[in-house]
């Protein structure tokens, strides 16, 4: 495990931004006691974007809520800046697959949701710029069910990034998307992490896409997760995903996770 | 292309868009044309002395219309029905919410409001006029009472619906409980409370009817009462019969438009 060498992207050394510590969680489920996450520790840098790869249902969303404050984990805990987390917190926003855009306002209303603490000016300036962003131009007054399942994953981004949070936690955003779209949204989220340089925390089951994306993969086990290993991914962007050091990661990490890739 | 080449085509490709429109106007027409000739072909035959043709009807209304009352009795049926569905509205939506939201009052409450919702408003009829007397008191509660009940139901299950990832989208914008029901809550369940304001509507327009006929002296209610006790004017019946549906049927397409409000469109899947 490396937690100095960088790969490309994430300025700043090695300030730490989130950090947990020994994070458990047992869920009270009808047959008993779900064990679900096994004392996880690990630390994520200011600007560092992170993927927290594992199979279905291990407990990556258990995680990433208990990161964001939604539910307390059964021990342990999580720190960022040095302050414990209690709740949600406007710095730190969640990004549900497209799913979490309000339906019942437009392009604009959706971006505009977080400021109604802004001057007009300031909040329209703001919309613009997010707009522009993810490529919602000329869609302002559009509701999101006239948007492509795409169009909406980048909606919902733009939501998140506009209230200018330092943190951003990605929960299989672009799970429900085709697979091209998919790619696309990918390479948008790269130049968004270019431009604003968040700390992302990004959630995936996708081998693939781990390592297309993450500065360090951090893979889990199975039920109740612990993390098996965390691989830094030391290839700048753009990767090009047939390079033999890409391919050398990638297989690293299916055999870690102990899948074939031949088919 | 003509309506009637729809022979051609295969049944289940449903209508298309000229056709629709021709249809949505003509088949409609040919209905109502229809259901006349069959009424007065059945009043012919049977050459019954008490139940008007729809000749004698309409002339019943132009009757009507001349004396000039109305006006002034659809007026005060509208303004019962205002009164009486807009206390329940206000007092309904808000309960629905707390019902919805909230755990424990959904737990107390909903016994109760289960056990009166089946209970025909008209049930009531007895104890409204005991303690609110004969009189617009007594109408508009009954009014309240037929469409509080659906109310209640239909918000509290529009807020028990909304998905917890809007609401936990809500709380990471960093929303005060206040700004959480207001912003996110009730925008997403608008569309079921909207449902159920509607079906409200349609109750209150028929609870007004009754209650007018036994509680005031206005109203239409009232006119369909009074023209078979003063000289059995059957046709004059019949016709306060025809403008109540004609009303009642304006409320709730008015209801349907506002379904079709932007803001709330994504909630109904009938498109
Ligand atoms: N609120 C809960 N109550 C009981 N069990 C839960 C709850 N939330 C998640 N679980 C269980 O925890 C496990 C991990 O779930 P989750 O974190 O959603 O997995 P993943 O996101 O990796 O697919 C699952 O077995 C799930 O059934
Ligand atoms: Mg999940």
């Amino acid at each position: 495990m490396n937690r100095t060498a960088r790969g490309d992207g994430g300025g700043g050394g090695g300030e730490v931004k989130l950090a947990l510590r020994g994070v458990s969680m047992v869920f009270q489920g009808d047959a008993g006691r779900v064990p679900t996450l096994d004392a996880i520790d690990l630390e994520v840098r200011r600007g560092e974007l992170v993927c927290i790869l594992g199979p279905s249902g291990c407990g990556k969303s258990t995680l990433l809520n208990i990161v964001a404050g939604f539910i307390a984990p059964t021990s342990g805990e999580v720190r960022i800046d040095g302050e414990p987390v209690r709740g949600p917190d406007p710095r730190r926003i969640f990004v549900f697959q497209e799913r979490g855009v309000f339906p019942w306002l437009t392009v604009e209303g959706n971006i505009g949701f977080g400021l109604g603490g802004l001057p007009g000016a300031e909040r329209r300036a703001r919309i613009d710029r997010y707009v522009e962003l993810v490529g919602l131009r000329d869609f302002e007054h559009t509701y999101p069910h006239e948007l492509s399942g795409g169009m909406k994953q980048r909606l919902e981004v733009a939501r998140a990034l506009a209230v200018e949070p330092d943190v951003l936690y990605l929960d299989e955003p672009f799970g429900a998307l085709d697979s091209i779209t998919r790619l696309t949204m990918r390479v948008e989220l790269l130049r968004i992490w270019e431009a604003e340089r968040k700390t992302i925390l990004f959630v995936t089951h996708d081998i693939e896409e781990s390592v297309q994306l993450a500065d360090r993969v951090v893979v889990l086990s199975a039920r109740p997760a612990r993390i098996t290993r965390i691989v830094e991914i030391d290839i700048p962007h753009p990767r090009d995903l047939s390079s033999p050091r890409y391919l050398e990661l990638r297989d690293g990490i299916f055999e870690e996770i102990g899948v074939a890739h031949r088919i | 292309m003509s309506p009637i080449g729809s022979s051609r085509r295969p049944k289940v490709e449903g209508r298309r868009l000229p056709r629709a429109a021709i249809e949505g106007l003509l088949l409609p027409l040919l209905g109502i044309g229809g259901g006349l000739a069959v009424w007065h072909a059945a009043v012919v035959w049977s050459s019954t002395r008490v139940f008007p043709s729809p000749l004698a009807v309409a002339s019943g209304i132009g009757e009507l219309a001349r004396r000039g009352v109305l006006p002034g009795y659809i007026a005060s049926s509208l303004l019962r029905v205002a009164v009486g569905y807009g206390l329940a509205a206000l007092a309904g939506i808000p309960l629905g919410t707390v019902m919805g939201r909230y755990r424990s009052a959904g737990t107390a409450l909903n016994p109760v409001v289960q056990l009166l919702r089946p209970i025909s408003p008209l049930a009531w009829i007895p104890i409204a006029i005991l303690t609110l007397g004969v009189g617009d008191g007594a109408a508009i509660f009954l009014i309240f009472l037929g469409a509080f009940f659906p109310i209640v139901f239909a918000t509290m299950n529009g807020v028990i619906a909304v998905p917890a990832m809007y609401v936990q989208a809500g709380e990471n914008f960093g929303l005060s409980a206040g700004a959480l029901l207001w912003r996110v809550i009730l925008p997403a369940a608008l569309p079921q409370v909207l449902s159920g304001l509607r079906i409200a509507l349609g109750i209150a327009w028929i609870v007004v009817v009754a209650a007018e006929m036994l509680a005031v002296d206005s109203g239409l209610g009232y006119l369909i009462i009074d023209a078979r006790n003063a000289g059995k004017r059957y046709d004059l019946v019949v016709a306060g019969m025809v403008l109540i549906g004609t009303i009642g049927l304006a409320l709730d397409r008015l209801m349907r438009r506002l379904e079709r409000l932007r803001s709330v469109r994504w909630g109904f899947h009938n498109e």
